[in-house]
């Protein structure tokens, strides 16, 4: 094996978290303000709630499907959970949700969970019962999140918000503000899933064969429908922190989030091949992403050009990805 | 003309912590079959690669027709004059055979500034080349509509098409009948009359002997040498590819029978009526049954539907004289059963996932800890003494199952059955593209088996296989069950008339 094969395989493995530490590091060396506490916080705190969809997305991926439905959840999420829990007396209150009593901020977010649990109990089943790709099965579901979200809001936009809601954003315990004990708990409880559990070893063989899966008795289509039934939780929880987080919500919230969970994914290492991917990579991957997205800010690139680059880098990665399945051949 | 068409001398290639090839040689003479022979995971599908420019070598030479050249890449090959037929077909079975075969290299014609496809001509040259090695298939019929056989003729044909004088077979029969066997060793012939030379890799003694001219064996990556086939007789072969004196090629076979019916099938019929129809058989506790009969007699079919991959229309499957009602592999697993796979690669392995998942994935409940938690400890346990037990080689239990030869990825899928303790084993075509050692201790594992009180249903096509190691022999032909034999009385001669009994 010569030294050259080691760098390309390197650079085909972590290529794409190269070039953007490069770019980190020249966007903290240009301006000096990149790397405060401050704005490191911001990026963090920006860093939960996508790691918490990504995580979602990464079940499905590794079982070779995906969720193109996430984005639009998190949106139905985020709406639903604000309009439940605005201010009794704010004067823009959303019609439906007036005369409703006050509901506990915890009891909202177990109820959108479960809501979206339903999508995604519909996704598990079309994408194992009916074999439907999940490509094309997630994307109709993303269609009709979407038009349920507009139906139920007519596009109004949400505010207002009861200080105990955004109090989940913003309050913080030993100093560390919740978003980042929320992500840290949704990130062992997945790491336990994945690593831990059968389901987590049956979720990685039918990534790895479907049909040996099945022959060896794991049960496909259940496990399946598990994984997509829990993403839609996962998007539904980022949903609620999102909406507490922004301190207002819209029918716009989320939209486009499921394309940079995957590929947040892809950078960390998930497979869209099936069968591989770490939590561990998953967070990774989102950091850089949000990483990026920050440099990008800060070099005063135009949000216009913003959504070019991310696009590029979400094709790279994919790109890169494949290169090492196809190297493994 | 030189006197070799290919010669490849001293080739040596490295893979990371394996010298998969070292020094070896390989000279091909025109109008001849050249056998390459060795073990799985002796490095002939390496040097293949080698010779094909997958692989780069570190040092070697290869000379065509006498001058040295350097071979960049597949399509380079061809150019050559090389050609290969893969083990595994990659055809496009939704398109005609004249498409398959010009498919990348389709004849154009110019329709003012635009190229179209001239189908015509496409249609005409293909029918040409088909002629040319006795098929009279009609081109523009799909190829999907041809047998397996008949798919690897077309392969040949387009082969020849492309002036190849140098063709690869790379286990040609390992899925034909002997019919197909037939008609493919009549093109090789004709190929070889016109002094086109093959590279022949099988395993298969007997074909060997009708087909080649020459042999080369390989072993562990090295050369062992070359003979001319008249001069090497089969248990010389059999010696230099083992590096060992094989006396035995089956385990002493003990009769470990009890009266216990474990599995009663009863007129059972598939849902597709081409496929088995009312079958019936019983499997005593401690029996090796044996299924024999030709490619298609739909053995496979009636056994994966007893495993719940295939619908059943009518019939029963009895376990223990209980009725059952298996929908899916997982209701038969917890009915006692266990199924290693005809197609490994297709259903048995996970390829990206290590040994320790393999061998664990389908007995993972056995392992848990507090109702949620997998114990590793307990499941690398398991693994190590499989590792162990069944010999497999491997580096670690974290090693990928994809990495290992044939024979180890067929024990990791043994013990992943021996970790659910099934009463009856069935094993569909459990030792095929398996190196004779390994077979050995596979047949091993076998007899242990049922002298622990299992029950095994082998499905083979190899005769000698079958009338080895069966206690009792079922002959299957066109979906039916045409016959029964007790190990001790059946002969080729009595398989192969029941095997050919179409007309009941």
């Amino acid at each position: 094996m010569s030294k050259k094969m080691d760098w390309k395989q390197f650079l085909i493995n972590y290529g794409i978290i190269c070039v953007l530490g490069l770019l980190v590091i020249y966007t903290g060396i240009m301006r000096p303000k990149f790397f405060t506490p401050r704005n490191l916080q911001s990026i963090a705190l920006n860093v939960a709630p996508r790691f918490i969809i990504a995580v979602g997305v990464s079940g499905c991926l590794i079982t070779k499907g995906t969720d193109l439905s996430a984005g639009r959840m998190v949106g139905l999420a985020a709406c639903i959970s604000g309009t439940l829990l605005q201010k009794p007396d704010y004067s823009g209150h959303f019609e439906l949700t007036k005369n409703l009593p006050t509901f506990n901020v915890f009891l909202v977010l177990i109820f959108v969970m479960l809501f979206c649990a339903i999508f995604g109990l519909i996704n598990g089943l079309v994408v194992s019962y009916l074999s439907v790709p999940a490509f094309i099965g997630t994307l109709g579901m993303q269609l009709m999140v979407y038009g349920i979200c507009l139906v139920y809001t007519d596009a109004t936009p949400i505010g207002g918000y009861r200080n105990d809601y955004t109090y989940v954003a913003t309050g913080s315990f030993l100093k560390i503000p919740f978003l980042f004990w929320i992500a840290l708990v949704v990130g062992i409880l997945m790491w336990f899933l994945y690593n831990m559990t059968p389901h987590g070893k049956y979720m990685y063989a039918i990534g790895g064969n479907e049909q040996a899966a099945e022959v060896s008795g794991v049960n496909v289509k259940r496990s399946k429908i598990i994984i997509y039934v829990m993403a839609a939780m996962l998007y539904a929880l980022a949903g609620f922190l999102l909406g507490a987080k922004a301190g207002g919500t819209s029918v716009n919230m989320g939209n486009g989030y499921e394309l940079e969970a995957i590929a947040a994914c892809t950078i960390g290492g998930v497979s869209v091949n099936g069968g591989v991917g770490k939590v561990s990579g998953v967070l990774i991957g989102v950091l850089v992403f949000e990483l990026l997205k920050s440099a990008m800010q800060f070099l005063g690139l135009e949000t216009n050009y913003q959504y070019i680059v991310q696009g590029i880098v979400i094709i790279v990665s994919i790109a890169l990805d494949i290169r090492k399945y196809i190297a493994k051949k | 003309m030189a006197e070799y068409r290919l010669e490849m001398e001293n080739v040596s290639k490295s893979f990371p912590g394996v010298k998969a090839l070292d020094g070896v040689h390989l000279k091909v003479r025109p109008g001849t079959v050249h056998a390459l022979m060795g073990e799985n995971g002796a490095g002939k599908s390496t040097l293949m690669k080698c010779l094909f420019g997958i692989y780069k070598m570190d040092t070697g030479m290869i000379k065509i027709d006498g001058n040295i050249t350097t071979i960049e890449n597949p399509d380079d090959a061809l150019h050559k004059g090389l050609a290969m037929v893969h083990q595994e077909l990659q055809p496009i079975p939704e398109r005609t055979i004249a498409e398959n075969m010009y498919l990348g290299r389709y004849p154009m014609k110019k329709i003012g500034p635009f190229g179209m496809v001239d189908h015509k001509t496409m249609n005409e040259e293909a029918e040409k080349w088909l002629k040319d090695v006795k098929m009279d298939f009609d081109p523009k019929a799909k190829l999907g509509t041809l047998s397996i056989g008949q798919m690897q003729s077309v392969e040949i044909a387009k082969a020849v098409s492309q002036n190849a004088n140098l063709v690869i077979l790379d286990e040609p029969t390992s899925s034909l009948t002997d019919n197909e066997v037939e008609a493919l060793f009549r093109i090789i012939r004709d190929l070889k009359s016109r002094g086109v030379a093959m590279i022949y890799i099988s395993h298969k003694m007997a074909e060997i002997r009708q087909i080649a001219d020459d042999i080369t064996i390989m072993r562990d990556g090295t050369y062992v040498g070359s003979w001319e086939v008249k001069d090497i007789s089969d248990d010389e072969i059999v010696r230099q590819m083992v590096g060992r004196e094989l006396t035995n090629v089956y385990p002493p076979k003990g009769d470990y029978r009890t009266d216990e019916v474990v599995l009663e099938v009863k007129d059972l019929c598939s849902i597709h009526a081409r496929s088995f129809q009312h079958c019936s058989f019983k499997l005593r506790k401690g029996e090796i049954l044996g299924f024999g009969g030709l490619v298609g007699a739909q053995r496979t079919e009636i056994m994966e539907a007893i495993f719940g991959m295939r619908g059943i229309a009518s019939g029963e499957v009895l376990i223990k004289g209980q009725k059952t009602n298996i929908k899916r592999p997982a209701d038969a697993i917890r009915s006692g059963i266990g199924m290693i796979t005809e197609d490994r690669r297709g259903t048995g392995i996970l390829g990206c996932l290590s040994i320790a998942d393999n061998v664990s994935i389908s007995s993972l409940t056995q392992y848990l800890e507090g109702g949620a938690m997998l114990n590793h400890k307990k499941i690398e346990n398991l693994v190590q003494d499989n590792v162990g037990k069944l010999s497999i080689k491997t580096p670690s239990s974290k090693t990928l199952i994809q990495s290992l030869s044939g024979g180890n990825q067929q024990k990791v899928i043994i013990a992943r059955w021996l970790a659910n303790n099934p009463d009856v084993l069935i094993m569909d075509e459990p030792t095929r593209g398996i190196d004779v050692g390994a077979k050995y201790e596979i047949y091993q594992i076998m007899i242990d088996l049922v002298n622990q009180g299992k029950s095994i249903i082998m499905i083979s096509s190899e005769m000698p296989e079958l009338l080895g190691m069966s206690n009792r022999i079922v002959v299957m032909c066109n979906g039916h069950v045409t016959g029964e034999l007790e190990g001790d009385e059946a002969t080729q001669e009595k398989i192969m008339s029941y095997a050919t009994q179409f007309d009941k």
